[in-house]
Protein backbone atom coordinates (compact mmCIF):
# COMPACT_ATOMS: atom_id res chain seq x y z
CA UNK A 1 0.00 0.00 0.00
CA UNK A 2 2.48 2.78 -1.32
CA UNK A 3 0.95 6.27 -2.22
CA UNK A 4 3.14 8.86 -3.62
CA UNK A 5 2.29 12.42 -2.87
CA UNK A 6 2.64 14.78 -5.47
CA UNK A 7 4.52 17.83 -3.16
CA UNK A 8 4.40 21.25 -5.32
CA UNK A 9 3.62 24.03 -3.07
CA UNK A 10 -0.06 23.66 -3.33
CA UNK A 11 -1.95 22.05 -1.15
CA UNK A 12 -2.54 20.12 2.51
CA UNK A 13 0.25 17.61 2.12
CA UNK A 14 0.14 17.07 5.95
CA UNK A 15 -3.64 16.16 5.89
CA UNK A 16 -3.18 13.28 3.11
CA UNK A 17 -0.18 12.19 5.07
CA UNK A 18 -2.15 11.72 8.64
CA UNK A 19 -5.07 10.26 6.90
CA UNK A 20 -2.92 8.19 4.93
CA UNK A 21 -1.21 6.75 7.77
CA UNK A 22 -4.27 6.13 9.59
CA UNK A 23 -5.46 4.02 6.76
CA UNK A 24 -1.99 2.05 6.97
CA UNK A 25 -0.69 2.94 3.97
CA UNK A 26 3.10 4.45 3.29
CA UNK A 27 2.68 8.12 1.91
CA UNK A 28 5.63 9.25 0.74
CA UNK A 29 5.94 12.90 -1.04
CA UNK A 30 6.98 12.81 -4.41
CA UNK A 31 8.22 16.29 -6.56
CA UNK A 32 10.37 15.19 -9.32
CA UNK A 33 9.43 13.26 -12.45
CA UNK A 34 11.74 10.19 -12.04
CA UNK A 35 9.69 10.04 -8.66
CA UNK A 36 6.79 10.22 -10.22
CA UNK A 37 7.29 7.81 -12.44
CA UNK A 38 8.73 5.23 -10.31
CA UNK A 39 5.72 5.39 -8.08
CA UNK A 40 2.93 2.72 -7.33
CA UNK A 41 -0.20 5.09 -7.39
CA UNK A 42 0.14 8.83 -7.20
CA UNK A 43 -2.08 11.31 -5.39
CA UNK A 44 -2.83 15.07 -6.98
CA UNK A 45 -3.59 17.37 -4.10
CA UNK A 46 -4.05 21.33 -4.53
CA UNK A 47 -5.91 23.70 -3.12
CA UNK A 48 -6.17 27.24 -4.69
CA UNK A 49 -5.87 28.75 -8.11
CA UNK A 50 -5.72 26.46 -11.27
CA UNK A 51 -3.05 28.33 -13.25
CA UNK A 52 -0.78 28.54 -9.91
CA UNK A 53 -1.60 24.78 -10.07
CA UNK A 54 -0.04 24.13 -13.34
CA UNK A 55 2.27 26.89 -13.46
CA UNK A 56 3.89 25.27 -10.31
CA UNK A 57 3.25 21.61 -12.15
CA UNK A 58 5.35 22.97 -15.39
CA UNK A 59 7.63 24.52 -13.20
CA UNK A 60 8.87 21.20 -11.56
CA UNK A 61 8.59 19.15 -15.10
CA UNK A 62 5.56 17.42 -13.80
CA UNK A 63 3.09 18.21 -16.26
CA UNK A 64 4.62 15.82 -19.01
CA UNK A 65 5.85 13.17 -15.76
CA UNK A 66 2.14 12.65 -14.19
CA UNK A 67 0.97 12.35 -18.39
CA UNK A 68 3.70 9.77 -18.71
CA UNK A 69 2.62 7.91 -15.50
CA UNK A 70 -1.54 7.75 -16.68
CA UNK A 71 -0.75 6.62 -19.80
CA UNK A 72 1.91 3.30 -18.22
CA UNK A 73 -2.12 2.62 -16.64
CA UNK A 74 -1.20 3.22 -12.98
CA UNK A 75 -3.61 4.99 -10.35
CA UNK A 76 -4.04 8.40 -10.46
CA UNK A 77 -5.86 10.12 -7.74
CA UNK A 78 -6.58 14.01 -8.09
CA UNK A 79 -8.00 15.44 -5.15
CA UNK A 80 -9.83 19.47 -5.08
CA UNK A 81 -7.87 21.56 -7.28
CA UNK A 82 -5.61 18.52 -8.33
CA UNK A 83 -8.82 16.72 -9.83
CA UNK A 84 -9.85 19.76 -11.73
CA UNK A 85 -6.03 19.65 -12.75
CA UNK A 86 -6.76 16.62 -14.84
CA UNK A 87 -9.10 18.38 -17.41
CA UNK A 88 -8.46 20.47 -20.08
CA UNK A 89 -8.34 23.35 -18.56
CA UNK A 90 -10.98 26.04 -15.98
CA UNK A 91 -13.22 28.88 -16.41
CA UNK A 92 -10.73 30.01 -13.54
CA UNK A 93 -7.26 30.67 -15.73
CA UNK A 94 -6.24 30.24 -19.04
CA UNK A 95 -3.54 27.76 -18.79
CA UNK A 96 -4.39 24.14 -20.29
CA UNK A 97 -4.83 21.50 -17.86
CA UNK A 98 -3.09 17.92 -17.93
CA UNK A 99 -5.96 16.77 -20.39
CA UNK A 100 -6.11 13.24 -18.63
CA UNK A 101 -9.83 13.24 -18.96
CA UNK A 102 -11.74 15.76 -21.27
CA UNK A 103 -13.79 18.47 -20.25
CA UNK A 104 -13.27 21.69 -17.77
CA UNK A 105 -13.92 23.62 -15.11
CA UNK A 106 -16.92 25.79 -14.65
CA UNK A 107 -17.50 28.89 -11.74
CA UNK A 108 -20.58 27.66 -9.80
CA UNK A 109 -23.45 30.85 -10.35
CA UNK A 110 -24.33 32.19 -7.13
CA UNK A 111 -28.29 32.42 -6.65
CA UNK A 112 -30.73 32.61 -3.71
CA UNK A 113 -29.50 29.05 -0.97
CA UNK A 114 -26.68 29.04 -3.05
CA UNK A 115 -23.04 30.52 -1.73
CA UNK A 116 -19.53 30.26 -3.81
CA UNK A 117 -17.35 28.40 -2.31
CA UNK A 118 -18.93 25.51 -1.46
CA UNK A 119 -18.06 24.76 1.51
CA UNK A 120 -19.23 22.24 3.43
CA UNK A 121 -20.84 18.57 4.25
CA UNK A 122 -22.80 16.88 0.79
CA UNK A 123 -23.55 13.77 -0.23
CA UNK A 124 -22.19 12.10 -2.81
CA UNK A 125 -23.97 9.53 -5.04
CA UNK A 126 -21.96 7.36 -7.02
CA UNK A 127 -23.47 6.83 -10.77
CA UNK A 128 -22.62 3.47 -10.80
CA UNK A 129 -20.65 0.49 -8.97
CA UNK A 130 -16.66 1.21 -8.70
CA UNK A 131 -13.93 0.06 -6.66
CA UNK A 132 -12.83 3.52 -5.53
CA UNK A 133 -16.66 3.83 -3.75
CA UNK A 134 -17.37 -0.09 -2.44
CA UNK A 135 -18.24 -0.42 1.18
CA UNK A 136 -19.54 3.28 1.92
CA UNK A 137 -22.19 3.46 3.87
CA UNK A 138 -25.63 5.47 2.58
CA UNK A 139 -25.11 8.18 5.17
CA UNK A 140 -21.52 8.96 3.41
CA UNK A 141 -20.79 12.50 3.71
CA UNK A 142 -17.39 14.43 2.59
CA UNK A 143 -16.08 17.88 3.10
CA UNK A 144 -16.09 20.22 0.11
CA UNK A 145 -14.23 23.75 -0.71
CA UNK A 146 -14.90 25.18 -4.26
CA UNK A 147 -15.97 27.74 -6.49
CA UNK A 148 -15.58 25.57 -9.87
CA UNK A 149 -16.64 22.59 -10.52
CA UNK A 150 -15.97 20.22 -13.38
CA UNK A 151 -17.72 19.32 -16.40
CA UNK A 152 -16.28 16.17 -18.01
CA UNK A 153 -17.24 16.07 -21.76
CA UNK A 154 -18.08 12.35 -21.77
CA UNK A 155 -20.77 11.20 -19.48
CA UNK A 156 -19.50 8.17 -18.71
CA UNK A 157 -16.38 9.92 -16.96
CA UNK A 158 -18.74 11.11 -14.51
CA UNK A 159 -18.68 9.00 -11.85
CA UNK A 160 -20.35 10.45 -8.61
CA UNK A 161 -22.52 13.82 -8.15
CA UNK A 162 -23.34 16.01 -5.90
CA UNK A 163 -26.45 18.34 -5.29
CA UNK A 164 -25.40 22.17 -5.17
CA UNK A 165 -27.88 24.56 -6.63
CA UNK A 166 -28.04 21.36 -8.85
CA UNK A 167 -26.31 18.20 -9.69
CA UNK A 168 -22.41 18.82 -10.50
CA UNK A 169 -19.49 15.64 -10.90
CA UNK A 170 -18.37 15.12 -7.57
CA UNK A 171 -16.15 12.14 -8.70
CA UNK A 172 -15.04 11.38 -11.66
CA UNK A 173 -12.81 8.17 -13.69
CA UNK A 174 -11.55 8.10 -17.12
CA UNK A 175 -9.86 4.40 -16.99
CA UNK A 176 -7.29 4.40 -14.13
CA UNK A 177 -7.42 8.28 -13.67
CA UNK A 178 -9.69 9.32 -10.83
CA UNK A 179 -10.57 12.13 -8.89
CA UNK A 180 -12.92 14.01 -5.92
CA UNK A 181 -13.85 17.22 -5.61
CA UNK A 182 -14.43 16.58 -2.38
CA UNK A 183 -11.31 16.15 0.79
CA UNK A 184 -11.39 12.17 1.45
CA UNK A 185 -8.65 13.75 3.67
CA UNK A 186 -10.66 15.23 5.87
CA UNK A 187 -13.81 13.18 5.63
CA UNK A 188 -13.86 10.96 8.81
CA UNK A 189 -14.31 7.56 8.27
CA UNK A 190 -15.71 7.81 4.50
CA UNK A 191 -13.08 9.59 3.32
CA UNK A 192 -11.02 6.69 5.01
CA UNK A 193 -13.11 4.23 2.91
CA UNK A 194 -12.12 6.10 -0.22
CA UNK A 195 -8.21 6.45 0.56
CA UNK A 196 -8.03 2.67 1.80
CA UNK A 197 -9.94 1.95 -1.81
CA UNK A 198 -7.83 3.30 -4.05
CA UNK A 199 -4.38 2.34 -1.76
CA UNK A 200 -6.05 -0.89 -2.51
CA UNK A 201 -6.32 -0.35 -6.07
CA UNK B 1 -31.26 19.89 -1.01
CA UNK B 2 -27.64 22.04 -0.87
CA UNK B 3 -25.28 20.39 1.24
CA UNK B 4 -25.54 20.68 4.74
CA UNK B 5 -25.56 23.88 7.76
CA UNK B 6 -22.40 22.89 9.56
CA UNK B 7 -21.93 22.94 12.83
CA UNK B 8 -18.91 24.17 14.36
CA UNK B 9 -17.30 23.27 18.06
CA UNK B 10 -15.01 26.28 18.57
CA UNK B 11 -11.98 25.86 21.12
CA UNK B 12 -10.44 28.58 22.83
CA UNK B 13 -6.54 27.66 23.94
CA UNK B 14 -4.40 29.73 26.55
CA UNK B 15 -0.87 28.09 27.70
CA UNK B 16 -1.70 25.61 25.60
CA UNK B 17 -4.81 24.92 27.97
CA UNK B 18 -7.99 24.56 26.67
CA UNK B 19 -10.02 27.57 28.33
CA UNK B 20 -13.47 29.13 28.40
CA UNK B 21 -13.85 32.97 28.72
CA UNK B 22 -17.25 34.44 29.33
CA UNK B 23 -18.07 37.69 27.07
CA UNK B 24 -13.87 37.82 26.04
CA UNK B 25 -13.13 37.79 29.68
CA UNK B 26 -11.33 35.57 32.28
CA UNK B 27 -9.98 32.00 31.24
CA UNK B 28 -11.77 29.22 33.00
CA UNK B 29 -9.66 26.35 32.52
CA UNK B 30 -11.20 23.17 31.06
CA UNK B 31 -8.62 20.63 29.83
CA UNK B 32 -6.18 19.60 27.11
CA UNK B 33 -6.85 20.49 23.92
CA UNK B 34 -5.81 17.42 21.97
CA UNK B 35 -8.12 14.90 24.18
CA UNK B 36 -10.62 17.08 23.26
CA UNK B 37 -9.87 16.97 19.27
CA UNK B 38 -9.93 13.57 19.69
CA UNK B 39 -13.34 13.69 21.46
CA UNK B 40 -14.69 15.97 19.11
CA UNK B 41 -13.24 13.70 15.94
CA UNK B 42 -14.95 10.49 16.88
CA UNK B 43 -18.06 12.46 17.50
CA UNK B 44 -17.38 13.40 13.30
CA UNK B 45 -17.78 17.09 14.08
CA UNK B 46 -18.05 18.90 10.46
CA UNK B 47 -15.32 20.96 11.05
CA UNK B 48 -13.42 22.41 14.33
CA UNK B 49 -12.01 26.25 15.19
CA UNK B 50 -9.24 26.52 17.44
CA UNK B 51 -8.00 29.71 18.80
CA UNK B 52 -5.00 30.67 20.33
CA UNK B 53 -6.02 33.85 22.44
CA UNK B 54 -2.96 34.39 23.74
CA UNK B 55 -0.63 34.06 20.91
CA UNK B 56 -1.91 38.13 19.56
CA UNK B 57 -2.23 39.77 23.10
CA UNK B 58 0.76 38.12 24.86
CA UNK B 59 2.47 38.37 21.68
CA UNK B 60 3.40 34.40 22.01
CA UNK B 61 3.12 33.89 18.37
CA UNK B 62 1.84 30.63 16.38
CA UNK B 63 2.47 27.26 18.62
CA UNK B 64 3.52 25.17 15.52
CA UNK B 65 3.88 22.23 18.28
CA UNK B 66 0.59 22.54 19.39
CA UNK B 67 -0.67 22.26 15.62
CA UNK B 68 0.92 19.42 14.39
CA UNK B 69 -1.01 17.32 17.12
CA UNK B 70 -4.09 18.58 16.25
CA UNK B 71 -3.48 18.26 12.63
CA UNK B 72 -2.72 14.20 13.69
CA UNK B 73 -5.78 13.57 15.66
CA UNK B 74 -8.28 15.88 13.33
CA UNK B 75 -9.58 13.64 10.10
CA UNK B 76 -12.20 17.07 9.50
CA UNK B 77 -11.87 19.76 8.59
CA UNK B 78 -9.80 22.82 11.25
CA UNK B 79 -9.31 25.99 11.61
CA UNK B 80 -6.35 27.69 13.67
CA UNK B 81 -6.38 31.63 14.74
CA UNK B 82 -4.30 33.28 16.85
CA UNK B 83 -1.13 35.33 15.86
CA UNK B 84 -1.19 34.87 12.28
CA UNK B 85 0.08 37.65 10.79
CA UNK B 86 1.56 36.84 7.35
CA UNK B 87 1.45 34.82 4.43
CA UNK B 88 4.30 32.72 5.34
CA UNK B 89 2.88 31.75 9.08
CA UNK B 90 -0.41 30.75 7.22
CA UNK B 91 1.67 28.29 4.33
CA UNK B 92 3.18 26.87 7.28
CA UNK B 93 0.00 26.57 9.18
CA UNK B 94 -1.85 24.82 6.24
CA UNK B 95 1.01 22.95 5.15
CA UNK B 96 1.01 20.58 8.76
CA UNK B 97 -2.70 19.90 7.64
CA UNK B 98 -4.84 22.55 8.90
CA UNK B 99 -7.30 23.80 6.31
CA UNK B 100 -8.17 27.18 7.24
CA UNK B 101 -6.37 29.90 8.87
CA UNK B 102 -8.44 32.68 10.98
CA UNK B 103 -6.97 36.12 10.94
CA UNK B 104 -8.32 37.97 13.68
CA UNK B 105 -6.39 41.34 14.65
CA UNK B 106 -4.13 41.31 11.65
CA UNK B 107 -7.37 41.21 9.33
CA UNK B 108 -8.38 44.94 10.63
CA UNK B 109 -4.72 46.17 11.75
CA UNK B 110 -2.68 45.12 8.32
CA UNK B 111 -5.50 44.59 5.95
CA UNK B 112 -3.19 43.60 3.83
CA UNK B 113 -2.51 40.35 5.42
CA UNK B 114 -5.84 39.46 4.10
CA UNK B 115 -4.90 39.93 0.65
CA UNK B 116 -1.34 37.96 1.01
CA UNK B 117 -3.32 35.41 2.71
CA UNK B 118 -6.02 34.59 0.53
CA UNK B 119 -2.99 34.75 -2.46
CA UNK B 120 -0.84 32.29 -0.93
CA UNK B 121 -3.69 29.86 0.40
CA UNK B 122 -7.06 30.67 -2.23
CA UNK B 123 -9.91 32.57 -0.71
CA UNK B 124 -11.43 29.31 0.82
CA UNK B 125 -8.87 29.13 3.47
CA UNK B 126 -8.71 32.48 4.47
CA UNK B 127 -11.12 33.30 7.32
CA UNK B 128 -11.48 36.48 8.74
CA UNK B 129 -12.66 37.02 12.60
CA UNK B 130 -14.82 39.93 13.26
CA UNK B 131 -15.54 40.86 16.91
CA UNK B 132 -18.97 42.57 17.29
CA UNK B 133 -19.71 44.23 20.38
CA UNK B 134 -22.96 46.35 20.65
CA UNK B 135 -23.48 49.91 21.26
CA UNK B 136 -25.45 51.38 23.93
CA UNK B 137 -26.25 53.71 21.06
CA UNK B 138 -27.83 50.46 18.80
CA UNK B 139 -25.32 48.70 15.98
CA UNK B 140 -22.13 47.33 17.02
CA UNK B 141 -18.35 48.67 17.31
CA UNK B 142 -15.82 45.77 15.73
CA UNK B 143 -12.86 45.40 18.36
CA UNK B 144 -10.14 43.35 18.27
CA UNK B 145 -7.27 42.26 21.15
CA UNK B 146 -9.93 40.10 22.40
CA UNK B 147 -12.29 42.70 22.53
CA UNK B 148 -9.36 45.07 24.03
CA UNK B 149 -9.76 47.62 21.44
CA UNK B 150 -12.62 49.24 19.05
CA UNK B 151 -11.32 49.23 15.05
CA UNK B 152 -13.54 52.17 14.11
CA UNK B 153 -15.29 49.75 12.21
CA UNK B 154 -18.74 48.01 12.18
CA UNK B 155 -19.17 44.46 12.18
CA UNK B 156 -20.58 45.18 8.22
CA UNK B 157 -17.36 47.10 7.36
CA UNK B 158 -15.17 45.00 8.32
CA UNK B 159 -16.62 41.97 6.59
CA UNK B 160 -17.38 43.76 3.34
CA UNK B 161 -13.89 44.52 3.59
CA UNK B 162 -12.59 41.22 4.35
CA UNK B 163 -14.64 39.67 1.39
CA UNK B 164 -13.05 42.33 -0.91
CA UNK B 165 -9.40 41.51 -0.07
CA UNK B 166 -9.83 38.22 -0.42
CA UNK B 167 -11.48 36.25 2.58
CA UNK B 168 -13.76 33.38 1.80
CA UNK B 169 -15.21 32.98 4.97
CA UNK B 170 -16.61 35.56 8.03
CA UNK B 171 -15.97 34.52 11.95
CA UNK B 172 -18.73 36.56 13.09
CA UNK B 173 -18.61 36.31 16.75
CA UNK B 174 -20.80 38.40 19.66
CA UNK B 175 -18.38 39.23 22.13
CA UNK B 176 -21.53 40.54 24.35
CA UNK B 177 -23.13 36.51 23.92
CA UNK B 178 -19.98 34.68 24.27
CA UNK B 179 -20.19 32.10 27.00
CA UNK B 180 -24.06 33.19 27.93
CA UNK B 181 -26.61 30.44 26.81
CA UNK B 182 -28.84 33.27 25.54
CA UNK B 183 -29.06 32.96 22.50
CA UNK B 184 -27.57 34.04 18.92
CA UNK B 185 -27.12 37.36 18.36
CA UNK B 186 -29.88 37.31 15.42
CA UNK B 187 -29.68 41.39 14.07
CA UNK B 188 -26.00 41.19 13.68
CA UNK B 189 -25.75 37.71 11.85
CA UNK B 190 -28.65 39.02 9.08
CA UNK B 191 -26.94 42.48 8.48
CA UNK B 192 -23.72 40.79 8.31
CA UNK B 193 -25.24 38.04 6.42
CA UNK B 194 -26.76 40.31 3.72
CA UNK B 195 -23.72 42.70 3.50
CA UNK B 196 -21.75 39.52 1.99
CA UNK B 197 -21.88 36.68 -0.44
CA UNK B 198 -19.42 34.40 1.40
CA UNK B 199 -20.40 32.36 4.21
CA UNK B 200 -20.66 33.73 7.56
CA UNK B 201 -20.07 31.51 10.39
CA UNK B 202 -22.04 32.10 13.67
CA UNK B 203 -20.43 32.41 16.88
CA UNK B 204 -21.71 33.27 20.58
CA UNK B 205 -24.75 32.39 22.67
CA UNK B 206 -25.55 29.36 21.55
CA UNK B 207 -27.27 27.16 24.56
CA UNK B 208 -28.82 24.32 22.56
CA UNK B 209 -29.55 23.32 18.95
CA UNK B 210 -33.09 24.87 19.30
CA UNK B 211 -30.75 28.19 18.62
CA UNK B 212 -29.26 26.97 15.40
CA UNK B 213 -32.32 27.19 12.93
CA UNK B 214 -33.00 31.03 13.65
CA UNK B 215 -28.95 31.82 13.64
CA UNK B 216 -29.37 29.69 9.72
CA UNK B 217 -32.86 31.28 9.41
CA UNK B 218 -30.92 35.32 9.62
CA UNK B 219 -28.19 34.06 7.25
CA UNK B 220 -25.28 32.04 8.85
CA UNK B 221 -24.11 29.62 6.40
CA UNK B 222 -22.99 27.78 9.31
CA UNK B 223 -23.41 27.78 13.10
CA UNK B 224 -20.57 27.43 15.63
CA UNK B 225 -20.31 27.10 19.40
CA UNK B 226 -18.25 27.15 22.14
CA UNK B 227 -19.35 26.70 25.73
CA UNK B 228 -22.66 25.10 24.57
CA UNK B 229 -20.01 22.19 23.45
CA UNK B 230 -17.61 21.81 25.99
CA UNK B 231 -19.81 22.62 29.60
CA UNK B 232 -22.73 21.36 30.62
CA UNK B 233 -25.68 22.41 33.18
CA UNK B 234 -25.44 25.29 35.41
CA UNK B 235 -22.35 24.36 37.44
CA UNK B 236 -20.39 24.70 34.20
CA UNK B 237 -19.12 21.14 34.51
CA UNK B 238 -16.86 19.90 31.83
CA UNK B 239 -18.72 17.69 29.17
CA UNK B 240 -17.73 17.39 25.67
CA UNK B 241 -20.96 16.92 23.01
CA UNK B 242 -22.22 16.99 20.12
CA UNK B 243 -24.93 16.54 17.95
CA UNK B 244 -25.55 13.04 15.50
CA UNK B 245 -25.40 13.83 11.96
CA UNK B 246 -29.46 13.48 11.75
CA UNK B 247 -29.54 16.30 14.44
CA UNK B 248 -27.03 17.88 12.05
CA UNK B 249 -28.59 16.76 8.92
CA UNK B 250 -32.57 17.72 10.40
CA UNK B 251 -30.74 21.35 10.02
CA UNK B 252 -31.07 21.38 6.27
CA UNK B 253 -33.28 23.63 4.70
CA UNK B 254 -36.00 21.77 3.16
Amino acid sequence: MNISLVSYGLGNLGSVVNMGKRAGAKVTLVSTPDEVLASERVILPGVGAFDEGMDRLQSRGLVEALREFAASGRPLLGICLGMQLLLDGSEEGTSPGLGLVPGNSVRFSESAGVRVPHMGWNTVEPTRADPLVEGLPDDSRFYFVHSYRVVPNREEDQLATTNYGGPFASMIRADNVVGAQFHPEKSHAFGMTILKNFAAA
Amino acid sequence: MSGFPRVIPVLLVSDGYLVKPVRFKGEHYIGDPINAVRIFNEKQVDELFICDIDATVKKTGVNYTLIEEIASEAFMPVGYGGGVASAAEARRITGIGIEKVVLGTAALTNPEAISEVAFALGSSSTVVSVDARRRLTGGWDTAVERGRRKTGMTPVEAARRAQELGAGEVLLSSIDRESTFSGFDLPLIEAVSQAVTVPVVALGGASGYDDFRPALDAGASAVAAGSMFVLNGKHRAVLISYPTPSQVRALSRP
